[in-house]
């Protein structure tokens, strides 16, 4: 830190990573009532323990190599170079900056941030697979998909140098590809792979309604989440940096939030669209499931992950359309794939974070058709 | 903005898609926010029209609140 200024900026952005890290807590702890809510009495443990053990085991193993994984695997590697080992060497677990550091206050903030991403891409396959598979396998999906898959993917379409935003001008600001779609794409092949609960179609392939034991766990624990989605959103984003600092094309003084690409937004936008999106989500998800609590709450989270992709930029009025498109298509398709597959998706994990996530991403392409993905010279559009 | 992020930010104002459909966008948010509560009132009064038509009788509701004591 050469100057106050300096100062001030670092341990501001540390704080606010901080903050950002505490509310992100709250999204496991709906998470865990959610999953509770839904499960029938004689699993009620086994499915809490499930989701609570994940967050040792990510947490350690995410230190291990998940961090590391995102700073070096930007290329692929090989796609559009080599691996990055020394721009990934600070962030080993053998690295003096993961530890106490005076020298360096935003590494161990900006971990954890990602770790609670981490913990979320795991939770959502916890939630699809309840009541039907080993803690010890659960355990070790975990792992792939919170410590290896989500964060690969992060380093291709998160990282301003990431191999897809380079090449393919991926624009993903809030994650409804590189940890929705992700998350609930794992989810859909564990679930091919368990097939469903027992009894939960009958002889002739009618589906049959495991309704969740309580409905009030289940809904505060989806307001939860939403509380917890602010974190996200804020820790999505860098609070506060100079052109000089962003090193792209920008030009002049004036210092600005930016997104994980470092592309400027504002806090005001995305949270004016955060509720925009959830408004859209919550009024269509009302009428499609006739005001069934379960699919509205979770429509309302659906409509957010559905304009995450673009809600640094949208108009608020999109990215309410946009919600209420994306609960919509998600609704149909969780029926449609059940009746036809036979997939029991227990809490409709592959449907919110799956579907719409993926959906967020095709809308945010066309919409935002003609934005620079990065600040950085020669990225597509 | 939109097609290059070479600006200064002193002199850039709003970023957003679609800029100078405001009006557009505005009317037609307000239609879906009207056809929500049509959609919303024609089902409410669709399904109290069933349950009126099932219990709807002295005795249905009598049986009901025999069923359901506060």
């Amino acid at each position: 830190m050469g100057n106050n200024l300096d100062a001030l900026t670092t341990v501001f952005t540390e704080f606010y990573y901080w903050v950002t890290v505490v509310f992100m807590f709250l999204i496991h702890v709906g998470f865990c009532m959610y999953e509770v809510g839904v499960s029938r009495k004689r699993n009620h443990m086994h499915t809490l323990m499930k989701n609570t053990m994940l967050i040792p085991l990510v947490t350690i193993t995410f230190f291990f190599f998940g961090w590391w994984i995102y700073w070096a695997f930007p290329n692929g590697p090989f796609i559009t170079g080599p691996l990055l080992s020394e721009a990934a060497a600070p962030n080993s677990p053998v690295s003096p900056t993961m530890a106490t550091n005076l020298g360096d206050r935003i590494t161990g903030v900006f971990w954890a941030a990602f770790l609670l991403f981490s913990w979320t891409a795991a939770s959502i396959v916890s939630g699809a697979v309840i009541e039907r598979i080993r803690s010890g396998a659960f355990w070790i999906i975990a792992v792939m998909i919170g410590s290896v898959t989500w964060i690969i993917d992060a380093a291709w379409g998160w990282h301003p140098e990431g191999w897809m935003v380079k090449l393919l001008g991926y624009h993903d600001a809030y994650a409804s590809g590189v940890i929705h779609a992700i998350a609930g794409g794992t989810a859909l092949g564990v679930l091919v792979v368990l097939g469903p609960r027992l009894g939960r179609f009958m002889a002739d392939g009618t589906p049959r309604a495991f309704v969740p034991h309580n409905p009030w766990m289940v809904t505060i624990g989806l307001f939860l989440i939403y509380t917890g989605f602010w974190g996200f959103y804020a820790a999505c984003n860098v609070p506060i940096i100079s052109p000089e600092a962003i090193g792209g094309q920008i030009t002049g003084e004036t210092w600005t939030a930016t997104t994980i690409y470092l592309t400027p937004t504002t806090l005001g936008a995305i949270t004016v669209n955060f509720l925009m999106s959830l408004s859209g989500g919550l009024m269509v998800a009302y009428l499609i499931s006739k005001g069934d609590a379960f699919w509205t709450y979770s429509g309302g989270l659906a409509g957010i992950i559905t304009a995450s992709a673009g809600n640094d930029l949208y108009h608020p009025i999109q990215a309410f359309v946009i919600g209420g498109v994306g609960i919509w298509i998600a609704y149909k398709l969780h029926y449609w794939v059940e009746r036809t597959f036979k997939i029991d998706d227990a809490v409709g994990s592959v449907a919110v974070h799956g579907y719409a996530g993926f959906i967020g991403l095709v809308i945010a392409g066309f919409v935002l058709w003609g934005y620079p993905s990065s600040p950085f010279e020669a990225t597509p559009q | 903005m939109g097609s290059t992020w070479a600006v200064d930010l002193a002199n850039t104002g709003a970023v957003y898609p679609w800029q100078g459909y405001e009006l557009i966008m505005v009317i037609v948010a307000v239609a879906l926010w009207i056809l929500w509560h049509i959609i919303q009132l024609r089902e409410e009064k669709a399904e109290f029209a069933e349950d009126i038509q099932k219990y709807g009788s002295k005795e249905g509701i009598k049986k009901a609140l025999d069923e359901h004591p506060v």
